[in-house]
């Protein structure tokens, strides 16, 4: 069963229409990666999602129940990090999750604070004010905030802005075992392609209002037959090639030259060489038919 | 209700921060001591045309008018602020956030401005100790005067907040209550200023809130200075209970305005 169900999902404002048709779904324990430029409607699918928004068009069910009317009992089931804080300030973090674990207990057991902050790597802070963290500790009590009641569903926007390498990684694995060990289902956006390819069970891309790729990283790339780079020595010369069928390339390099090749290295086009390259013939795509258009009008 | 539960917890912690920060404290008291001080200087100055010391009545006044313009402008300023700063979003997206955050800003906004008028009203005491205490009478005008008198500005205070666009421009709001401060009779006797002033005056709630304190707390040689001689108690009950009737009709219909319109996008959300 689909923990959400997005079917032909339309948005306008005003005149501009914003989604046009935007189908994708999500299964229990799922990690989805939704990517795509600026003002490709990320935020405001999303934002029908979580329930902050009504929809033009569409089918959209979230856990069971209609965002547009979903009660307290279903809200309890969501947790939400969004891009930007800066509430709360006076308040000390551990004040904060323990006041707002609360809200959670009519419907599901919440993490206990002092747990929480611990896990989220702010124990050392626990009793400071929030206008004293500094903005990857702030990043990191957003996401212990959104994940305090114990979610099924996790919506998280652009979490690790802001985050060293270090904390990068901890919030890595902390998502891992959000996914594995309680099966949260996780939608998450980001522009850190790296970030997608290392947390993500699927990317969605939604460019122009529409989705115009669903699958895993591997999946995408094999689907854009993106070329894969390889880099070898021979008598200590350096080369690189790059090639779609990288195993035919090296299989006739060593065939060719036998022992001389060494060092030989094949890296796979990366998430950010698939989604460059789903994203461009997109556009490309988009601006021939505004082309063939503009010559039938003109015609 | 269990909304209701969350925020008086809630609005019991903002509360707290507000008495034990010292840049909270200054930042919400200092306009009371300031004017407490000033007090002092006209402790014996009396009333033209009674014993009554002028202190007194301007002391009693400020008590009114402190209702106003401290629990009405906090409630707009820091409404108007929580929605530029993602507080309402994150209430929204609570299970029972928004009424649990609605029931802690009027907690707040009212304990801060019972804190003041207790200030205010254990000064007046201490220092015109020579007046007579008000009887029974008096004390029950002074709780019918501020329970309305928190009626008909919070929720006022509540629509302002959710009107204006952000928390910058909610800081203008301090320019019509000092118009209205002057004008209301709380720093000069209202008698004294142009009729067609008078009837602006009257309008507000603040005039009436002046009023009824200083009918609830000062001797009736004092009412020299009033439009009529009298204290006009049922027109003062009157009018605030029709501003406190028009702000708790109007606020709900805002407020579920502003939290629809309200999403993420208002604070700097990259689409």
């Amino acid at each position: 069963m689909s923990v959400f169900d997005v079917r032909d999902l339309w948005m306008r404002y005003g005149s501009a229409d914003v989604l046009t048709g935007v189908t994708f779904q999500a299964t229990r324990g799922e990690v989805l990666a939704l990517l795509g430029p600026n003002g490709a409607g990320k935020t405001t699918t999303i934002e029908i999602l979580e329930g902050f928004r009504k929809r033009s068009a569409g089918e959209v069910s979230v856990l069971g129940v209609d965002p547009a009317r979903g009660d307290e009992r279903w809200r309890a089931r969501l947790g939400i990090v969004l891009q930007s804080w800066r509430d709360h300030r006076h308040w000390r973090v551990r004040e904060l999750l323990a006041h707002l674990a609360t809200y959670y207990r009519p419907y599901r057991t919440p993490w206990p604070a002092d747990d929480l902050i611990e896990r989220v790597g702010l124990a050392a802070h626990a009793d400071h004010r929030i206008s004293m963290l500094s903005g990857g500790q702030r990043r990191r009590l957003d996401v212990a905030v959104g994940i305090v009641g114990r979610p099924e569903l996790l919506f998280l926007d652009e979490p690790t802005a802001g985050f060293d390498p270090e904390s990068r990684r901890d919030f890595h694995d902390f998502v891992h075992e959000l996914s594995d060990f309680e099966d949260t289902t996780i939608l998450l956006t980001t522009h850190d392609l790296d970030e997608a390819e290392k947390l993500a069970d699927r990317i969605v891309i939604l460019a122009g209002g529409t989705v115009i790729a669903d699958g895993s990283a591997d999946a995408l790339s094999r689907r854009v037959d993106a070329a894969a780079e390889v880099r070898w020595a021979r008598n200590g010369e350096r080369f690189v090639h790059s090639s779609t069928d990288s195993t035919t390339f090296v299989r006739e390099l060593f065939a060719q030259y036998g022992e001389e090749i060494a060092d030989v290295e094949v890296r796979q086009a990366s998430l950010e060489d698939t989604y460059m390259a789903l994203v461009r013939d997109f556009e490309s795509g988009a601006g021939d038919a505004a082309l063939r258009q503009f010559q039938e009008v003109t015609r | 209700m269990n909304g209701i539960r969350l925020g008086l917890a809630r609005g019991r912690i903002e509360l707290r921060h507000i008495f034990v920060m010292p840049s909270e404290l200054v930042q919400h008291f200092l306009p009371t001591v300031v004017f407490m001080v000033v007090i002092a200087f006209l402790r014996s100055a009396p009333l033209g045309g009674s014993t009554v010391p002028l202190g007194a009545v301007i002391l009693t006044s400020v008590l009114g008018s402190g209702l106003c313009s401290g629990g009405l402008v906090l409630m707009t300023q820091t409404l108007a602020a929580d929605r530029d700063d993602g507080t309402l979003l994150r209430a929204k997206a609570l299970p029972n956030g928004m009424p649990a955050y609605l029931t802690g800003k009027t907690l707040v906004a009212s304990g801060f401005a019972l804190a003041n008028v207790a200030i205010m009203l254990v000064y007046a005491l201490l220092l015109f100790h020579d007046l007579a205490l008000p009887g029974v009478g008096g004390w029950l005008t002074f709780v019918l005067v501020t329970v309305l008198g928190l009626l008909a500005t919070l929720p006022i205070g509540a629509v302002l907040g959710s009107l204006f666009p952000n928390a910058r421009v909610s800081a203008v709001i301090a320019i019509p209550i000092l118009v209205l401060t002057g004008i209301s009779g709380i720093l000069v006797p209202i008698t004294v200023l142009p009729e067609w002033v008078q009837w602006i005056a009257q309008v507000f709630p603040m005039y009436w809130l002046g009023l009824g304190m200083r009918s609830a707390l000062l001797p009736d040689s004092a009412m020299i200075a009033e439009i009529g001689h009298s204290w006009r108690d049922w027109e003062t009950f009157a009018v605030l209970g029709a501003w406190a009737i028009l702000g708790l009709v109007l606020a709900p219909v805002v407020l579920r305005r502003m939290t629809r319109r309200g999403t993420g996008k208002a604070i700097q959300r990259v689409g």
